[in-house]
């Protein structure tokens, strides 16, 4: 591996976080971000950011969005005190339960944030990338409720694992397109998601489900994504009383993560963990954990921390978990573990179905197998630090699993 | 660090002005030649570059990345093909440094940017100028964020190539043609490499449009395979950049140079 280091000023970064600083009118989180695409999505990225700046604060838009949210994706979604976990663990276990909202995960949030500025800007057609499905399915049902034509890009590895995540898709009226190129997986779906819009940058809107690519795609999905974070932190307050010690979620590209942390940002007596997926262990290749393993270069518009080998290539990545498996992470949480403000570590492909299992077991909670890798991770910290109040952002439910815990955790029980 | 005093004297980013001009002086459109380095083999690279040189202008060298997002089927399949074989940018540039002869045309590598951050700006203008490198196109690396790289090329008068596309409005194509070096990449339609694309009268009148504001040639791109395209092109461009076709001339092992001929009206 190249020891490429950045030198950054930790403190005056901070201090420009915590001030709400970024990303800054170039579309940087300090030195990451950016906008590295073709020369002909430039004057689209152009609109899009003027489009967010005009209509993310109309007061007409945020109706229209506020009304879709309560009545159409169930907000707020509940938090719930996780009784039997808190016991086992030792520890206060509160869960944000984002499983719980129309479609099954927190992508709704953004896929429906983004549709409604879509129509805004006169979009005649969408187009979006799905890793595990959810986003896919998220943004099928947008384009479904608000009448636009949808085009999804998977993997051809993903459409295997998340099979019931494709049908969902077709149901709701979205074209999905298997890819077939690159690793067969989510970088290989946003590289023909990106194809596919320099083809028309006009007329078709990508709706991107992550919290990486070119400015200002970071700062809208966790614009759209920190509804989840703003309600949890009052219901904290409301129902424990108090802030949590830690508030932990799974990483991937990262957009649970960024909507339920950014509000606690300035929080700074509250951690913030972030769960990447280690995979089977940590070798290049072996995960897709950005944070932990990563070195700093350009994919896909944005300059972040990527899994890359010495000459710039990008690495496959493996990890039981479609929506995590992403060898790079959104700019602002690259930012935010550069300058410490956010903790890390991976969770192994095992540990993470076991946590799976105990959530289903001990809670009445199917966890999507994203997420358990933040169980995972959570179960850890409680046993280090006995009694501390921990929030866990639970990001989505497991149905769409089926396929790959029959072939893992159930294999030979049924 | 070395600074180059490169001023007053011909810069390696002349060379490429220069040979679109003088093909463009015996009343036809310069042929670019695009090859992806290391593809079908290593083993051949040399020899498949000198034989583009001989019949191309200026030759376009595709430095193979895992995520070509701008480009078509063929490249890609091409890209992929050559990183299997081991391809890295460190063994380009020592091929072109060590190989005898040198070729004919003017060489520019097209390079997706982070095999270029890699490498390091630090040291990629020297070593890109010892290789005889005389310019860059950067397909994912927009005008806006190109600071440093065009200063670190500059120590050493690499070109920095600047491309503009159909969609791009009237102050930025300006300000895209004054930037640019060597020539003005103008891609030919919007969407990816390959696409065969007729050439219906708007993309003559866009043409024209770039090329009244452009003082460096301007070269066409994407979607260029006949030579009926080349011949309607014709006083519309200086230049004319075949990719695409070029790659799957070499995929089926023919002979590039046959292909090129038959390209020049």
């Amino acid at each position: 591996m190249k020891t490429q280091v950045l030198e950054i000023d930790r403190e005056a970064l901070l201090a420009q976080t915590l001030r709400g600083e970024f990303p800054d009118a170039r579309g940087r989180f300090g030195p990451f971000g950016g906008r590295y695409v073709p020369e002909t999505l430039v004057p689209a990225l152009d609109r899009l950011e003027q489009g967010i700046r005009d209509i993310l604060p109309d007061p007409a838009f945020k109706a229209e969005l506020d009304l879709q949210l309560r009545t159409w994706v169930g907000r707020p979604t509940p938090l719930t005190y996780a009784a039997a976990l808190s016991k086992r663990w030792g520890a206060e276990v509160w869960l944000k339960r984002e499983d719980l909202a129309h479609t099954g995960a927190h992508k709704i949030n953004n896929a429906i944030g983004q549709g409604l500025l879509a129509r805004r800007l006169g979009a005649k057609r969408i187009v979006a990338e799905t890793g595990a499905g959810q986003h896919g399915v998220a943004t099928a049902a947008a384009c479904a409720r608000l009448g636009m034509p949808c085009t999804v890009y998977m993997g051809s590895i993903d459409m295997e694992r998340q099979a019931p995540n494709v049908g969902r898709m077709k149901l709701l009226g979205a074209e999905v397109v298997p890819v077939t190129g690159g690793d067969k997986t989510l970088r290989a779906a946003i590289d023909e998601a990106l194809r596919d819009w320099v083809s028309d940058p006009n007329g078709t809107f990508y709706i991107l489900g992550s919290a990486v690519g070119p400015h200002p795609y970071p700062y809208m999905v966790r614009e759209f994504q920190r509804v989840i974070g703003v309600e949890a932190r009052a219901q904290m307050l409301a129902q424990a009383g108090a802030l949590p010690d830690v508030v932990v979620a799974c990483v991937g590209g990262g957009s649970n993560a960024i909507g339920l942390f950014h509000p606690f940002i300035p929080d700074t007596e509250v951690k913030l963990l972030g769960f990447e997926a280690g995979g089977i262990g940590p070798g290049l290749g072996q995960n897709a954990a950005s944070l932990a393993y990563g070195t700093p270069g350009v994919l896909q518009g944005c300059y972040s921390l990527l899994l890359q080998d010495e000459h710039g290539q990008i690495q496959e990545t493996q990890s039981v978990s479609a929506g995590l498996d992403y060898p790079g992470v959104g700019p602002e949480h690259a930012l935010l573990a550069s300058i410490g403000r956010l903790g890390f570590a991976a969770s192994e492909d095992d540990e993470s179905l076991e946590a799976l299992s105990e959530c289903s077991r001990y809670e009445g909670i199917l966890p999507a197998i994203e997420t358990a890798h933040a169980f995972a991770g959570a179960r850890k910290y409680a046993q280090k630090n006995p009694g501390c109040r921990i929030l866990i952002g639970l990001s989505g439910r497991g149905d769409k699993d089926m396929p790959t815990l029959q072939r893992t955790l159930l294999k030979g029980k049924i | 660090m070395t600074t180059l005093i490169t001023t007053g004297t011909a810069q390696p980013r002349d060379s490429i002005s220069t040979a679109i001009k003088d093909a463009a002086a015996s009343g036809r459109p310069a042929v670019v030649g695009f090859m992806t380095a290391g593809f079908p083999d290593r083993a051949h690279f040399a020899q498949n570059l000198r034989a583009i040189a001989i019949e191309a202008d200026v030759v376009e060298i595709g430095v193979p990345f895992s995520d070509p997002m701008a480009d078509g089927a063929t490249i890609q399949r091409a890209s992929f093909a050559s990183l299997q074989g081991g391809f890295t940018l460190r063994w380009l540039l020592a091929e072109l440094e060590t190989m005898q002869p040198r070729p004919q045309a003017p060489v520019l590598l097209m390079s997706y940017l982070n095999p270029l951050l890699a490498f390091g700006l630090e040291r990629l203008p020297e070593v890109a100028r010892k290789a005889g490198v005389s310019g860059f196109i950067i397909p994912d690396l927009p005008y806006e964020e190109s600071a440093d790289m065009r200063a670190a090329l500059d120590r050493v008068g690499i070109a920095l190539v600047q491309m503009v596309t159909p969609v791009t409005p009237d102050a930025r194509l300006k300000m895209l043609c004054e930037a640019s070096q060597g020539f003005v990449y103008a891609v030919t339609m919007t969407g990816t490499t390959g696409k065969s694309v007729a050439v219906p009268d708007e993309v003559l009148d866009y043409m024209d449009r770039v090329q009244s504001m452009s003082p460096v040639p301007v070269c066409a791109g994407f979607g260029i395979r006949t030579a009926e395209q080349v011949s309607r092109m014709r006083g519309h461009v200086d230049g004319v950049i075949v990719g695409s076709a070029l790659v799957e001339v070499l995929e089926r092992d023919e002979d590039p140079a046959t292909f090129l001929r038959g390209l020049k009206p």
